[in-house]
């Protein structure tokens, strides 16, 4: 059985940083708890809050929370199964070793 | 004795906590939409770690012994409200008699919404299930039917629309927590994000 490896998160920078310039509004998500997949512009968003919540415009689920402190954000994602994102074609992707 | 010396002056005590700012009024804070909970279904509910429930109706909870706190409130957000008046139970009369050696407590909410705290920070006089506010019956924006009051921490802690508290051996991070925000949450400690 091969054992399985892992390289750590700074692989993540090139692959996040080309993920996070694009405009997020445009993305698709898909909701974790209902299914609906729509594009992010169209989640409620609640501001008057500790942090942004955003939520699935069908079922009400959180989708996204984003946490901004003065040095440091927190994005959590774990109602989102997925995001979907436009990327421009032929782009080359990073694959894992 | 110097001529003139009055002492250190009342007024040069600090009234809020660090990073806060004075409010009048009564900022509305909210991570989804308003539960409509209507107090013929509402209900409260103590669950303890080895799964016993207590449950009161709303018309058992308010034939409770009631208590009138005047507190300040700090919100994250910084905002603080000072000389709040509300009424509600203390959490030592939901808790008398409940047998259980958790230390921890998971506040929950309809909606859906959670809060953790250390189940000692529920006793002592120091928090309650209120559910009327300045006379008036809280108002569903501000938590009602009945919201969570715990105002020695957070105001984030004093979880709207109060369903139930599960009481826990080992602390599990609420809606919050798990997004960035302090475990505990001290406002004079100014305990705003994890690692604060």
């Amino acid at each position: 059985m091969t054992e399985m490896t892992y390289l750590d998160g700074n692989m993540l920078d090139g692959p996040l940083r080309e993920l996070f310039a694009v405009d997020l509004s445009a993305a698709t998500g898909r909701c974790q708890s209902c299914g609906m997949t729509g594009p992010l512009a169209g989640l409620h968003v609640y501001p008057h809050a500790p942090g942004l919540v955003a939520r699935c415009p069908a079922c009400a689920a959180v989708m996204l929370r984003l946490v901004r402190a003065p040095d440091r954000a927190w994005l959590d994602l774990r109602g989102t199964t997925y995001l979907q994102v436009p990327m421009p074609p032929d782009e080359p992707q990073p694959r894992p070793v | 004795m110097s001529p003139g010396f009055q002492g250190r002056p009342r007024s040069a005590e600090p009234a809020l906590p660090p990073g806060q700012y004075l409010t009048e009024d009564f900022p509305v804070l909210s991570a989804g939409p308003t539960p409509k909970v209507r107090p013929d279904t509402w209900e409260f509910v103590v669950t303890t770690e080895a799964g016993a429930e207590r449950r009161w109706s709303w018309a058992e909870f308010t034939a409770l012994p009631q208590d009138t706190p005047t507190v300040d409130i700090h919100c994250v957000t910084r905002w603080s409200k000072l000389a709040t008046n509300w009424q509600g139970v203390s959490l030592d009369v939901l808790l008398d008699g409940v047998d259980t050696d958790a230390a921890y407590a998971l506040v929950h909410s309809y909606g859906g919404y959670t809060t953790n705290l250390p189940l000692a920070d529920l006793r002592g006089g120091r928090a309650w299930v209120a559910h009327r506010f300045d006379g008036r019956d809280l108002p569903a924006e501000h938590g009602g039917p009945a919201r969570l009051l715990v105002p020695h921490l957070y105001f984030w802690k004093s979880a709207k629309w109060v369903r139930g508290i599960r009481l826990r051996t080992m602390d599990e991070p609420g809606f919050w927590e798990t997004a960035g925000y302090h475990a505990y949450g001290d406002p004079w400690r100014e305990q705003r994000y994890t690692g604060d």
